[in-house]
């Protein structure tokens, strides 16, 4: 198949060889799970029932709440303990809220829906509304509900569903090993996506780095004509969407459009394997695939979790952390940092990665020599080094104008920069500012408007007013001069 | 356990750093260096060290009163560079304090004025050599044939001496006009570039550098070599030396096809003065250039057009430093019309059109 470059980009040390022979393993049930309703974006899921209540493992826990929102489920049977705030799996550390389960240790089910039959001639609104109702959301970090995506077939004529088992990060290997282990599930829930899309299309993109999973997935996408799986270069962020889109099938996604616009609907693999799973058994999402890896990590491992287990449970399963210099949620190009070991595993959690020194390599900053390194490595033809000058001098009009919004904060120019700039930092920072001053503008024009239409409806009485008065005041006039008259 | 979250990703970081940049540049140089160092004998390294110290000393004091700390500053490997450049700009049998005198403009003015390490305009080293060959013209363009060390006819180290620390040597019998010079000289004269050419060494000693002219002007093929290496190890690309290079070429073979008795060859421009020295090292500096590849690209082409023009015409007989000082200012606008084109967007910055959109 034929293939397309993808502009800059980096290769770093992936260290992929710590956890990617290592069998995907259950993790033991922990003594409680902490369930956020929020494991997703947008709006967050209503909690469905009561501290006390006793539920069975597939039971919903929490309802979604308007049209971009995801259900969350009990990932085994057993009592709510409380509803309570608890330290969110996010940078901020501020607390959201969460269901506290107690395992009773039975792993009774729920009664689930159930299985359909054949999804191939069932309409794509049902697929959907399965997937809706599973919880599915993409695992590949975004956690945008996954049904939602699979309704853009309604709006677009999609060609292509473009699988993305790429893996581009750093340390990860669990999609690797999801696509090993079980390829013929990833292959079908690839199949009622792309039917649920109406895209007639499945492509399948590993990087070559994982010759073993192209190998597995081949096989199980051999009986089926429409699929095809492809090898993409070893080159980060080969996983980004619409860089991935542009590489397998050479059309570049206009900014501000989706891939959808050009015809390519991308989903994860792990995504694919949930969809499965939810279709084929009614089985809603309760657990995930984590990776946990990095130089402190005893044991690194590839763990089958249940959502809602504590951070630190995994590590003890692992053997403990030492020396480390960081904890991250997710790859370590794009990971977010862990507040806190108390956080629970979510929905979107990929990685769970102890670093040490070596292998963050922080150094202390250094002045910009401007070498020119971020300019050429940047996948998405930015001016990092210029646009992190504008957002010093706080000129974020500015930085917006040479495109500081069409940055996907993959980092390659944090990780090139011989000076340890913290460019992405600065992205990041001006893009939630620019989007916070975007809100208040919004505000302020909404506020504008309703205090005119106000101030228009007063002087509409008052106007009025006057009017009633003015008529009756002729009226009188003309009644009295006709009572003279009279 | 509560864990302070301070930054965002990455949280790991490629093996590239300042230091090791600078280094490698350095490391790149070293044998164009050493050769010319054995070329020009005692009164080259004399002179060599004593530009090495005075910027780095220059730089010491402008960090102090700065309020740094110095050893960072010295560490990051930066002054060296100045200081290596500048002394390879210089004729190698210059007095000591005119590489005194063109270091403190280098390293105070033309940097720490301007804020430090990554903050200046204008390349140090080139505004040090500009500032003395303007200041001392005598000085910056008495050349001496090449001496090799412990050849015959090579000073020795107590001549050597004298020659770099000794009061207003007469080099008058030694002294001899870099190729540049004298074709400059003899054109003024009236005697056409093609007779000129003639007394002139031959290309195989122009390569080489058995040559009177600057350090750097000498041993081109190590410093291709020193070129070729910082390319390989990705310091900098090829666009910078292709442009500026292939411009000299095409300016100089088309004109001189054309008027052979005004003006020189594509390969004389090539070949003498401080265009591959310039080329490679110079026009490269990080600071003074343009960070997007196709800025570079006019930069490259502009200093090769500016040397072409200074040599041709204006009254210096080189032009590289110039030119390349006059490109530096031109450098934030190329910076501002050269950006890569965005992801997404068309050159003109708006969302490219979908298919069937008009």
């Amino acid at each position: 198949m034929k293939l397309f470059p993808i502009m800059g980009g980096i290769h770093p040390d992936y260290r992929k060889e710590l956890t990617s022979e290592k069998a995907i393993v259950a993790l033991p049930m922990p003594a409680t799970l902490y369930i956020p309703l929020q494991q997703h974006m947008g709006a967050a899921a209503s909690a469905a029932v009561e501290p006390g209540s006793l539920v069975k493992k597939g039971q919903m826990l929490g309802r979604g709440e308007g049209a971009v929102s995801a259900p969350v489920h009990a990932p085994t049977s057993g009592r709510i303990v409380a509803i309570t705030e608890v330290t969110a799996p996010h940078p901020s550390g501020l607390p959201t809220l969460t269901i506290l389960l107690e395992p009773d240790g039975k792993d009774e089910w729920a009664e689930l829906p159930a299985p359909i039959a054949d999804p191939f001639t069932t309409l794509p609104q049902q697929i959907r509304d399965r997937v809706a109702a599973s919880g599915i959301v993409g695992m590949g970090g975004a956690t945008f509900p996954s049904a939602v995506k699979l309704g853009l077939g309604n709006q677009y004529k999609l060609e292509i569903l473009l699988l993305n088992g790429a893996e581009c990060e750093p340390y990860l290997t669990c999609d690797d090993r999801v696509m090993r282990e079980y390829p013929d599930d990833v292959v079908d829930g690839a199949r009622i996506m792309a039917h649920a899309l109406s895209a007639p299309k499945v492509i399948i993109a590993i990087e070559t780095n994982k010759p073993q999973a192209i190998e597995a997935m081949t096989k199980a996408a051999a009986a089926f004509d429409n699929v095809t799986v492809v090898g993409v270069p070893v080159q980060y962020p080969m996983g980004a969407e619409r860089h991935l889109t542009q590489a397998v099938t050479g059309r570049e996604t206009p900014a501000r459009k989706l891939t959808a616009d050009v015809g390519v609907v991308v989903h994860n693999v792990a995504t694919a394997r949930a969809v499965h799973n939810a279709v084929r058994f009614g089985q809603p999402l309760l657990s995930r695939v984590v990776t946990v890896s990095g130089g402190a990590v005893a044991e690194p491992k590839n763990i089958e979790v249940p959502l809602g287990t504590p951070v630190s449970q995994l590590l003890a399963f692992c053997g403990g952390a030492t020396n480390v210099n960081r904890y991250v949620s997710g790859g370590p190009m794009m990971g977010q940092p862990l507040p806190s070991l108390d956080v629970p595993v979510v929905k979107g959690t990929s990685g769970i990665l102890a670093l040490t020194k070596a292998e963050t390599k922080e150094y202390a900053t250094q002045p910009c020599i401007r070498c020119g390194s971020c300019v050429t490595y940047c996948p998405c033809g930015l001016v990092p080094v210029e646009m992190a000058a504008f957002i010093r001098n706080d000129k974020l009009e500015e930085a917006a104008k040479i495109g500081v919004q069409d940055c996907v904060s993959c980092g390659s120019c944090s990780y090139i920069c011989p000076s340890n700039i913290p460019l992405v930092q600065f992205f990041n920072y001006a893009k939630g500012r620019i989007a916070a001053l975007d809100r208040e503008r919004r505000k302020t024009e909404q506020t504008k408007a309703l205090v005119a239409a106000h101030n228009a409806r007063l002087e509409r009485l008052a106007q009025a007013k006057r009017e009633a008065a003015a008529r009756a005041k002729a009226q009188k006039e003309n009644s009295d001069a006709s009572g003279a008259n009279a | 356990m509560s864990i302070v979250v301070d930054k965002s990703g990455p949280f790991t970081h490629g093996s590239n750093n300042v230091q090791r940049t600078m280094f490698t540049v350095l490391a790149a140089l070293a044998p164009a260096t050493l050769f010319n160092l054995w070329l020009f004998g005692w009164p080259a390294i004399f002179l060599f060290l004593v530009t090495m110290a005075a910027c780095a000393a220059a730089e010491a004091l402008c960090v102090r009163l700065g309020g740094g700390t110095v050893d960072d500053v010295l560490s990051d490997g930066s002054v060296l560079i100045t200081g290596w450049l500048l002394a390879l700009s210089l004729p190698p049998w210059a007095p000591w304090w005119v590489a005194v005198v063109a270091s403190v403009f280098a390293v105070c003015l033309a940097k720490h004025a301007f804020g430090g390490l990554g903050q200046n305009v204008f390349n140090p080293a080139m505004i040090g050599r500009v500032v003395v060959l303007v200041s001392f013209p005598i000085q910056m363009t008495t050349f001496v044939p090449a001496k090799p060390l412990f050849s015959a006819g090579a000073p020795s180290f107590a001549e050597s001496l004298h020659v770099t620390f000794g009061k207003a040597v007469s080099l008058d019998g030694l002294s001899a006009a870099s190729q540049l010079g004298f074709v400059k000289t003899e054109l003024s004269r009236g005697i056409p570039v093609d007779q000129s050419m003639s007394h002139l060494p031959g290309l195989g000693d122009l390569v080489m550098g058995f040559h009177p002219g600057s350090m750097g002007e000498t041993a081109l093929p190590l410093i291709l070599l020193g070129g070729l290496f910082l390319m390989w190890r990705k310091i900098i690309s090829w666009h910078i030396p292709v442009a500026m290079l292939g411009t000299l070429l095409v300016l100089g073979t088309v004109f001189n096809a054309i008027d052979p008795g005004r003006f020189t060859s594509g390969t004389f421009h090539l070949l003498s003065g401080a265009s591959f020295l310039g080329a490679f090292f110079i026009a490269t500096d990080y600071v003074t250039s343009p960070v997007s590849k196709s800025g570079q690209l006019a930069f490259g082409v502009g200093v090769g057009l500016l040397t072409w023009i200074i040599r041709t015409y204006a009254g210096y007989p080189e032009g590289v430093a110039f030119a390349v000082l006059l490109m530096n200012a031109l450098t934030p606008i190329l910076d501002q019309h050269f950006r890569p084109r965005v992801f997404g967007r068309t050159r003109k910055g708006a969302p490219l059109p979908l298919k069937g959109d008009k």
